[in-house]
């Protein structure tokens, strides 16, 4: 399959089963949203060693936040459930309890309810006060510009980690901006997340290493400079290979946005160094869920 | 399917309990079985059919019509439907009720919504004294649920609350969410003397504020509270103007007290 010059290679994606959540950040105004938003999902790349894999997933406007204030959607990605409620606690309670004019609301219903303010209220010594508003328990814990609102649970569900694409260009420089283009069209879609810096990773790994106590290490297939000392997947002609992860909420979910990096990516075309889009496929050991490339862009 | 209506076709010279005759306790129940309801009054039992002229079929809209101050006790524990009261009712409207929507279009007695659960009253009329209460000597008033007066509450209005909401547009008597245990008070009108007295926690939110602060009661500054809107917001789903505030309270004067009790509960007067 070619699109625009650019080949899709005739493979799959390889992702495994996660569990996820979302949170609703508000704040005085969008510049406070996200400095809350971005310290709760920072240093939340990959579950190796992240424990989560968190991003923001969009803005809300007044009119869409809970409270009427500007808002951040942010989702969070765990391997199992306690551990996603243990991620988002401390999370929350160190990046937004601590974030100046900041609440903290529910960003899903669905699924099993984990706590959201539901402990951080202790933090109030007890002078923190529950208000039951339509059904929903709240909390507003005391802080020193004023008070910490923050509903009590919010819900976990079943969700998937994992999805991803690899572009392969003949210079870095391109291979980032193709990259950069697929990030900027897959923020417009819902339920997904892309966790690594600016939404691209350009350290892809594989399962196993030659080291005992590691769990992953580099795609050696897929470094540019290593083409000609181990068994490479890259041709003469390429330079530089960038991934982009995706989390979903659902096989679609990740399937759409997959679609929508792919395209446009492509979009850049071959006159711009890009050469095949591929993807990280390691033979089933990481996971059942399979996204096929061209099955996807057919 | 239409409603069932109770018009009362006698004039009363016992009190009522009207208990009986909530969608629940009515529920597969012909026209004929429903008139031959027993009902308290004074020391003895009466049909319902002797008290009412009965019509319709629908158990789980029922309308009360030529209702008067001396019929108690209606919709107690009602957990589902709707039950529209045509007049004034008596005392115990909505004693525990669990569930379901009371309208009435009167004035309504002493301890209506006293110990309820869950579910919404409108009273379009007045309120007696201890609305929302708990029943004396019990320790936890109103549990749930939200109850909405146009008119004036009388005194001791949430005593013993510990969930839900009362929201009043007219005027407050005294005692005016004493020994609150939890829960949300607000108040368009005026309200009397000894507000809050012996509050544990809660929110009594006050358009007005009152003629004294008890001296158990202390001053925490005027402030921006992010859960009010959201309060407010919340009630938009009623027939309350209070809905209609939440663009509009922006700031509030903060008491917290009794500070003779828990001292945990707080009176918002809006600045």
């Amino acid at each position: 399959m070619i699109i625009n010059g650019v080949q899709i290679d005739n493979t799959f994606a390889e992702a495994f089963p996660m569990r996820a959540t979302r949170v609703i950040i508000t704040a005085q105004n969008i510049k406070w949203a996200y400095h809350a938003a971005r310290a709760m999902s920072g240093f939340a790349t990959s579950v190796i060693a992240c424990g989560c894999e968190a991003s923001i997933e969009r803005e809300l406007d007044a009119k869409e936040s809970p409270d009427g204030r500007p808002g951040i959607a942010v989702m969070i990605f765990a391997m199992g459930g306690k551990g996603l409620a243990k991620q988002l606690e401390t999370r929350a309670g160190q990046c937004v309890l601590t974030s100046p004019t900041a609440a903290l609301f529910a960003g899903m219903r669905d699924g099993e309810p984990i706590p959201l303010g539901k402990n951080l209220r202790y933090f109030g010594d007890g002078f923190q006060i529950s208000k039951r508003i339509n059904g929903k328990r709240y909390w507003r814990v005391p802080v020193m510009d004023g008070e910490f609102l923050t509903e009590e649970t919010t819900g976990m569900v079943k969700a998937i980690g994992g999805g991803n694409f690899l572009i392969l260009a003949e210079s870095q420089p391109q291979a980032l901006a193709a990259s950069e283009a697929a990030i900027e069209a897959m923020h417009k879609i819902p339920n997904v997340i892309m966790p690594f810096p600016g939404g691209v990773v350009r350290s892809g790994s594989k399962v196993g290493s030659k080291y005992k106590a590691l769990s992953a290490s580099t795609n050696d297939a897929f470094c540019p400079t290593l083409k000609g000392q181990t068994r490479t997947e890259l041709s003469p002609d390429i330079e530089s290979v960038m991934e982009i992860v995706i989390d979903g909420l659902s096989e679609a979910d990740i399937r759409t946005a997959m679609r929508v990096g792919i395209a446009a990516a492509c979009g850049r075309g071959a006159e711009n160094g890009i050469r095949r889009i591929s993807a990280g496929n390691y033979g089933g050991k990481l996971g059942p869920f399979l996204f096929h490339l061209q099955e996807i862009m057919a | 399917m239409t409603a069932l209506i109770f018009t009362l076709a006698t004039e009363l010279r016992q009190r009522v309990d009207l208990s009986p005759l909530t969608p629940d306790s009515l529920a597969g129940k012909s026209i004929e079985e429903i008139g031959a309801t027993l009902l308290q009054t004074g020391n003895r039992q009466r049909r319902a059919d002797e008290i009412f002229v009965i019509e319709g079929n629908d158990t789980s809209h029922i309308k009360v019509q030529n209702s008067t101050a001396k019929l108690d006790y209606i919709g107690k524990g009602m957990t589902h439907g709707d039950l529209y009261v045509a007049g004034d009712a008596g005392s115990y409207a909505g004693m525990s009720m669990k569930g379901g929507n009371l309208r009435i279009l009167g004035d309504v007695g002493a301890y209506a919504a006293c110990e309820m659960k869950n579910g919404q009253i409108h009273v379009q009329g007045d309120a007696g004294d201890f609305l929302g209460a708990a029943l004396p000597g019990n320790k936890k008033g109103m549990q749930g649920g939200i109850v909405i007066v146009k008119g004036n509450a009388a005194d001791r209005v949430g005593d013993r609350m510990r969930r839900g909401a009362i929201l009043i547009e007219g005027d407050a008597g005294c005692y005016l969410g004493a020994r609150m245990t939890a829960g949300t008070v607000a108040v368009l009108g005026s309200v009397g003397e000894h507000i809050g007295y012996a509050m544990q926690r809660g929110t009594l939110l006050l358009l007005q504020a009152p003629s004294s602060i008890p001296v158990t009661f202390n001053d925490c500054g005027t402030h921006t509270l992010g859960f009010l809107p959201l309060l407010l917001r919340g009630f938009q789903e009623f027939e309350t103007r209070f809905g209609a505030l939440a663009g509009s309270i922006k700031r509030v004067q903060r008491y917290a007290g009794d500070m003779a009790n828990l001292g945990k509960g707080e009176m918002l007067i809006a600045v």
